[in-house]
């Protein structure tokens, strides 16, 4: 398959699943293999794109002119690819995950939400593929979207509260302040298309530029930046599986990946490091690490616990990008992978726990270690991953993030990082400590370990966050590509 | 033959098929007709545009006589553009309205309904077609008088006062044009639009030309209800039959923009109409509270249809935006705006239409929970309502690129103005799509009428065209490209 | 000054009527007196058009010999499609009245907006 074939076919393949999905309503069975199949098959398109090398990259497809003389278009990159084979390997394991758990909380609408999880994930691909700005766009807002039914999936009237903020705020920072970017990029510079080097050297004031890349990684509310992350938390009243989805694998990494992609491409890292266009959006992410920080730390539910943490982390990647040196590059770029495998997992074992005592409070889970050994062992794993001590894999982009601080000379930044790595032990470890250290009362009742369709999927990315440890010299050099 | 003919045979079949319809002795027999004629002048505004497309312009003098001594159709890029529209949407409309109009209209006055909707359609599609001036106020005063007479039909007995203020209204403004038209012909001499253009720098200085341009601009905003002169149609759309609201809502007021653009555009000029009397400067503010109070309103309405009224409002802001920016950038953003909003505004007053078949009230507190009986109309109305929001991959997406773009060039703040705006419009689409698909249904629901197959078709029809154009726009950007560059050469 | 308003009288009359018609229009609340200042003010229209086509000295338009200067006629068929136009405007007006009358037992404006206030 040629490489265009193979980039249009990872969009086709999720989309004829919603599709089929729907024409097969009826049969729960059914479309949940068609569920797997997709993403299966997705995940063996995306890694067919591997092999075509790097000559591909940055070769660009159009598909047709959208608006006036803007095309459709396509093209893969070493950043792109990293999403997208983040995107797709973790959908597989949701996929799985998904169906267990859903079947095993006996939620309704099954057709609905898988289908709505297919489209998100043809938004997903769309973004790691994009060429230009505009395609960005219109891949963003079918991600958002489409995740709308997701996160009101309960339907009670704390589903329909969560959405809405989810929805209101996605809305308002993408039409309010992304849009606005994007058609001043537009006009200034006349091109949208993410090019090496960036587009807009020299073409605005330093002041301008500092607006605009403000305004810009802003608008991108999915990446959930402080004071527009709120949708995070709210859009945590939905089944684990999509809060999986959201924080580790889709929603939030389009953002940051978004985040990632305009500053190497649109602005270009010379033009930030010349204009000091970047200083206010390095402020904001480093407030909004410590800050989401310190709230997570308040948190008795797991989940909320979890998406704060997530919003700090988030904050890490665009801190990274933000610095605009080649160190934080790669570091952001590493958690972006990172910080999904380990995320995914704690969110996987939070759902796991809920399905099988149905607990969403931290107090509550004294001794749970003895009961779910397994779930709470991978979860210990994750932590550590995102606390980001070896042998994990989220030390090597602690490192490389650290790195990129100190060689910019932000002693306070790097200072910063290690407070939030401080912070991060504070939250996450009491609940394995908890877990284990203490036995469970003797008024619980028995517990048992989680049922095999969580506890699979759950246990393959705890363990890839200790492989890719170890396996990560190999794609060491994949990063490096990342100007 | 026909070809030779085309422009008058685009008015004339309508014309004559009305009185005709009247005597038609079964209802099902009327509405067979009335699609039919209706299909006929789609198939002729096709011709139109591809003749448009191969020669330029079409002038056809009316029995022969030369202009500016006898009455001219002139058909340009803008002209054909416009009634492919309005043939399309009434053909589209009437193709699926037989069961909403046999549902809310008493039987004897079926025939008589469709008689008065050839005539709306008669005089909407003269409007477009002719190039002379005193013309223009007869086919107005036809679609006004019929229009009246259609929303008198609607159920609720509110809908014969809503008809009456529009009568008064209506007639007011239309009156306002022909005084604008008689001094203009008071001082030239002619009715042809562009012998009247070419005499305009002769007569620019005086005070009655001057005088006939204030005229018509206010008989003109009072028919495209544009603030503060709006008055009349959230009442009108609201309580007119559905049918009627559907075909209202997407072309009479994109009529009323098209004879903004022909008078101040080519009967008066740009220079004389934007820098001589500084059109601009009263458009430009007008435009502004229309969008912002509009949409405001519409977030607190207890009827939908209501609601959608207000949100054409501001819509119809977001047109005369474009227009008052005086670039060419932004005619064209306002061109395309109205070509879109055409469909999403017919796409959603058709939904309503289905869900007033089955529920026969398009109150927002007796919608609870409709998306368990009618998924594919609720669906039908969350694409409609994404469409309005503007986000891709729908029209509404394209029609807010280019607006927003054309208001970048002249002011950074206007553009923050017109993207909040949209946000407010999330409010209010959304506050329906919660209601519809996150309660639970009333028992009025659950009993209601099952919508039948065809109403339900045509809605998606004109859903999927409004997907169609966000995703291949190369038709409404030409033709608007292409009127715009010949309005502001 | 006094020549400002002998000389436009056929003005000054039309405008007068104009402003007459839209006050009885704005300001009564009986529905079919609203038609009546409508029609006044229409009529006002129809005065400006066809006095503006009056030629001085000018006859009706006559092909003949002798007949050198006439009034231009063009006004008067402008004119006589205006007046079919608020005939037909009138009509569908009356006709409303007489259904509204039907509905509400009344055709005042200010009751009729008491009775729908009232079910509200």
């Amino acid at each position: 398959m040629s490489l265009f074939t193979n980039i249009l076919a990872s969009l086709y393949v999720p989309l004829l699943g919603a599709v089929l999905i729907f024409l097969c309503r009826r049969f729960p069975r059914i479309i949940e293999i068609i569920f797997v199949a997709s993403a299966a098959v997705l995940l063996f398109i995306t890694f067919s794109i591997f092999k075509f090398g790097s000559a591909i990259y940055h070769q660009t497809f159009e598909l047709y002119p959208l608006i006036a003389d803007i095309p459709l278009a396509f093209h893969v990159e070493p950043l792109g690819l990293v999403y997208a084979a983040v995107a797709s390997s973790l959908w597989l394991v949701t996929t799985i995950y998904a169906i267990g758990y859903m079947n095993a909380n006996q939620e309704k609408k099954l057709a609905r939400f898988y289908m709505c999880f297919c489209i998100a994930m043809m938004g997903v691909m769309g973004i790691a593929f994009a060429a230009n700005l505009l395609t960005l766009f219109i891949f963003y807002e079918i991600l958002t979207i489409s995740t709308y039914p997701l996160v009101a999936h309960k339907e009670n009237t704390e589903a329909k509260n969560g959405a809405r903020t989810y929805l209101g705020l996605l809305l308002t920072t993408s039409i309010g302040f992304f849009l606005v970017s994007i058609l001043w990029t537009w006009q200034v510079s006349h091109s949208l298309d993410f090019t090496i080097g960036g587009i807009l050297a020299g073409k605005l004031s330093d002041g301008l530029m500092l607006v605009l890349f403000t305004l810009m990684i802003v608008g991108i509310g999915k990446a959930g930046l402080m004071p527009f992350h709120r949708w995070l938390p709210a859009a945590m009243v939905a089944p684990t599986p999509v809060s999986a989805l959201l924080h580790a694998v889709a929603v939030v990494k389009a953002g940051v990946f978004c985040v990632l992609k305009i500053t190497v491409y649109i602005f270009g890292i010379d033009l930030l490091q010349s204009t000091s266009a970047n200083v206010a959006i390095v402020y904001l992410a480093a407030l909004t690490m410590l800050l989401a920080s310190l709230v997570a730390l308040q948190q008795d539910n797991l989940k909320a616990r979890l998406a704060y943490s997530t919003i700090s982390q988030l904050a890490y990647i665009v801190l990274g990008a933000a610095l605009a040196t080649s160190a934080s590059m790669i570091g952001a770029s590493m958690h972006l992978a990172t910080h999904a495998v380990g995320k995914i997992t704690l969110f996987f074992c939070a759902g796991a726990i809920y399905t099988v005592t149905k607990k969403t409070s931290i107090k509550d889970m004294r001794g749970i270690g003895y009961q779910m050994p397994f779930t709470m062992f991978a979860y210990t794993i994750a932590a550590i991953s995102i606390i980001g001590l070896p042998p994990m894999v989220g030390s090597w982009s602690k490192w490389f993030l650290i790195d990129g601080a100190l060689s910019s000379g932000q002693i306070v930044l790097a200072v910063a990082f290690l407070i939030s790595t401080l912070l991060n032990i504070m939250y996450l470890m009491p609940i394995a400590i908890n877990a284990f250290i203490n036995r469970p009362a003797s008024t619980e009742p028995q517990y048992q370990e989680a049922p095999k369709s969580l506890l699979i999927p759950l246990s393959m990315t705890a363990l890839l966050c200790l492989l890719l440890f170890f396996l990560m010299p190999y794609f060491y050099e994949f990063f490096q590509r990342i100007p | 033959m026909i070809l030779m003919h085309t422009p008058a045979l685009q008015v004339i079949i309508p014309l004559i098929a009305a009185p005709l319809c009247c005597l038609l002795p079964k209802s099902r027999l009327a509405w067979l007709f009335t699609t039919l004629v209706s299909f006929s002048t789609f198939a002729i505004s096709v011709l139109l545009v591809w003749q448009v497309h191969a020669v330029g312009v079409i002038d056809y003098e009316m029995g022969n006589w030369p202009a500016p001594l006898g009455i001219k159709y002139h058909i340009d890029s803008l002209s054909a553009f416009i009634l492919i529209l309005i043939s399309a949407i009434a053909s589209i409309t009437l193709l699926g309205a037989r069961s909403i109009i046999e549902q809310e209209i008493p039987h004897s006055k079926h025939a008589l309904f469709y008689t008065a909707f050839l005539l709306c359609l008669t005089g909407l599609l003269g409007i477009v077609a002719t190039n002379d001036a005193f013309n223009v106020f007869v086919f107005l005063e036809i679609s006004s008088l019929s229009t009246y007479a259609l929303i008198a039909m609607g159920r609720n007995r509110k809908a014969l006062m809503a008809a009456y203020e529009y009568l008064i209204m209506g007639t007011i403004g239309a009156t306002f044009i022909l005084i604008g038209i008689g001094l203009l012909y008071m001082q030239t001499g002619t009715l042809n639009m562009f012998d009247l253009h070419d005499r305009m720098p002769i007569i620019g200085g005086f005070n009655s030309v001057h005088a006939g341009f204030a005229f018509f601009t206010v008989g003109i905003f009072l028919k495209l209800a544009l603030f503060p002169l709006h008055q009349w149609l959230p009442n009108a759309y609201t309580f007119a039959p559905s049918a009627v609201s559907v075909f209202l809502a997407a072309t009479s007021t994109k009529v009323a923009l098209y004879l903004l653009y022909r008078v101040f555009y080519t009967i008066f000029g740009f220079e004389f109409s934007f820098s001589t009397l500084h059109l601009g400067a009263v458009l430009l503010p007008l435009s502004i509270v229309a969008i912002i109070l509009s949409s405001l309103i519409a977030i607190f309405q207890s009827d939908i249809k209501r609601l959608l009224a207000y949100s054409s409002l501001a819509q119809i802001g977001y047109m005369t935006l474009g227009v008052s920016l005086q670039t060419q950038s932004g005619l064209i953003a306002s061109m395309i705006n109205l070509f879109n909003h055409a469909f999403i505004k017919g796409a959603l007053f058709m939904c309503l239409a289905c869900i007033a078949y089955s529920i026969k009230t398009t109150r927002f507190n007796h919608m609870a929970g409709i998306a368990k009986t009618q998924p594919w109309v609720a669906a039908a109305f969350v694409v409609g309502g994404i469409a309005l929001i503007g986000l891709p991959p729908t029209a509404g997406f394209i029609s807010k690129w280019y607006i927003v773009l054309a208001v970048l060039e002249t002011s950074w703040w206007l553009a923050i103005v017109v993207v909040l705006t949209s946000l407010l419009a999330v409010i209010y689409v959304w506050r329906v799509v919660e209601q519809m698909y996150l309660r639970e249904p009333l028992d009025n629901i659950r009993h209601g009428t099952p919508v039948p197959m065809m109403l339900i078709i045509c809605t998606w029809i004109m859903i999927l065209l409004s997907v169609y154009f966000g995703i291949d726009n190369r038709f409404p950007v030409r033709m608007a490209t292409m009127a715009a560059e010949m309005l502001m050469p | 000054m006094m020549s400002l308003i002998t000389d436009l009288y056929a003005y000054w009359i039309s405008v007068l009527l104009m402003m007459v018609g839209l006050y009885i229009v704005i300001d009564h609340n009986n529905l079919f007196k609203k038609l009546i200042g409508l029609n006044i003010f229409q009529t006002s229209v129809f005065i400006l058009f066809i006095s503006m086509g009056k030629v001085d000295q000018g006859t009706a338009p006559i092909l003949k010999e002798g007949f050198e200067t006439f009034s231009n006629p063009l006004p008067h068929v402008l004119i006589l499609t205006a007046i079919v136009v608020s005939i037909a405007t009138t009509a569908v007006g009356l006709a409303l009245v007489v259904s509204i009358n039907k509905y509400y037992k009344t055709i005042n404006e200010s009751e009729i907006q008491a009775i729908e206030r009232e079910e509200a």
